[in-house]
């Protein structure tokens, strides 16, 4: 299939900035999908509220726009009554970790088989430029015109803390790689979180001297570099992108279906 | 890498933002902006149909065809 039988032409051209990352990163969702062959109709897309979930209505497949911060409570949901779909659940930081942490922590520990897409900007672009949790020290945002005093989350080390089974980290630069991580995600049984740094020209950019978005894919160039390489060792500031985990581990509605039979049996 | 596309860039001006980013990293400088700020495959030969400008534009707006 093209990539045009993916997505709903009539909402084209999309609502994003210009050169905005998350376009690629919904590019890239739409080719491990046709990679993988998975049915369109197998398929439901469940997002938030932000920038980010407005792909839910640019993709054509089953998709839910729920609320802030809420999309995996939703999809948690969907997931335990239809566990035989694929869900995918794009994200953004401020959604991801900041209003909807918590829900994200307790996907991460059930271990239930998402995949948790985290569009990572370092801001909040829909209402205006405000500081999230990965905004990093010192930045500029709307709520931090004097530079940011907020330690970021490294949302890598969170989830893993928290218990994902996958955890991945890429950049709208590194695209074919992109794709390929999104397919080992998506066939992972268990939760997989996968962290795409994506560029904000608009508000993340325009405040922090990176004024377009060709900068800000050069910075994800020049400024990543793959898990445990040597260049990481010689300039310890690279933010490394790669596969952190693969695991397999319980998978949460395969121990509930257990449970079911388990009380049914007595 | 990219898996090997037939066929060169075509460039839906509809959809196409300007932003650039095809333009900037197309390993063999084979695409341009135009006077209307649309993405243009402005030198054809240098073109190696890797596909990427087609991967990384955020507007869906090329195809290699
Ligand atoms: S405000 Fe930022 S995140 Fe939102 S569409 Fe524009 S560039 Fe993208
Ligand atoms: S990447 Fe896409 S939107 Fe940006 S200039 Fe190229 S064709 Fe236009
Ligand atoms: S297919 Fe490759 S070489 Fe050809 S214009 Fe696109 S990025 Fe450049």
């Amino acid at each position: 299939m093209a990539v045009k039988d993916y997505i709903r032409e009539r909402f084209f051209p999309h609502l994003w900035c210009p050169g905005c990352g998350h376009g690629i990163v919904m590019g890239a969702m739409i080719r491990a999908i046709e990679k993988l062959g998975i049915q369109k109709s197998d398929i439901v897309v469940v997002s938030g509220i932000g920038c980010s979930s407005r792909i839910c209505g640019y993709l054509d497949f089953h998709t839910l726009h729920t609320l802030h911060g809420r999309a995996l409570a939703f999809a948690t949901g969907l997931k335990l009554s239809r566990p035989e779909l694929t869900l995918l659940v794009p994200m953004g930081d401020g959604d991801a970790f900041a209003i909807g942490g918590n829900h994200l922590i307790h996907a991460a520990r059930r271990n239930i088989d998402l995949t948790a897409i985290i569009m990572n900007n370092n801001i909040y672009g829909m209402t205006g430029g405000q500081s999230s949790p990965s905004t990093g020290y010192g930045d500029l945002a709307t709520t931090a015109p004097y530079g940011n005093i907020d330690p970021s989350f490294d949302p890598v080390n969170l989830v893993l803390g928290a218990g994902a089974s996958f955890v991945a980290r890429t950049t709208t630069y590194h695209v074919t790689s992109m794709i390929n991580i999104l397919e080992k995600a998506i066939t992972h049984k268990g939760f997989s979180v996968v962290e795409v740094l994506s560029q904000c020209p608009t508000y993340y950019g325009r405040k922090n001297r990176l004024a377009t978005a060709v900068d800000m894919m050069n910075f994800y160039k020049n400024r990543t570099t793959p898990i445990g390489s040597k260049d990481k060792e010689k300039n310890p500031d690279l933010i490394e992108r790669g596969i952190f985990i693969q695991e397999e581990r319980p998978e949460y509605c395969a121990e509930y279906a257990k449970l079911i039979e388990k009380a049914r049996s007595q | 890498m990219a898996k090997k596309k037939k066929g060169k860039p075509v460039i839906n001006r509809e959809w196409c933002k300007g932003c650039g980013i095809c333009v900037e990293f197309c390993p063999e400088d084979a695409l341009a902006l135009d006077e209307m700020e649309k993405s243009n495959l402005a030198y054809p030969d240098k073109c190696n149909s890797c596909g990427m400008c087609e991967l990384r534009c955020p507007d869906l707006a090329i195809e290699l065809r």
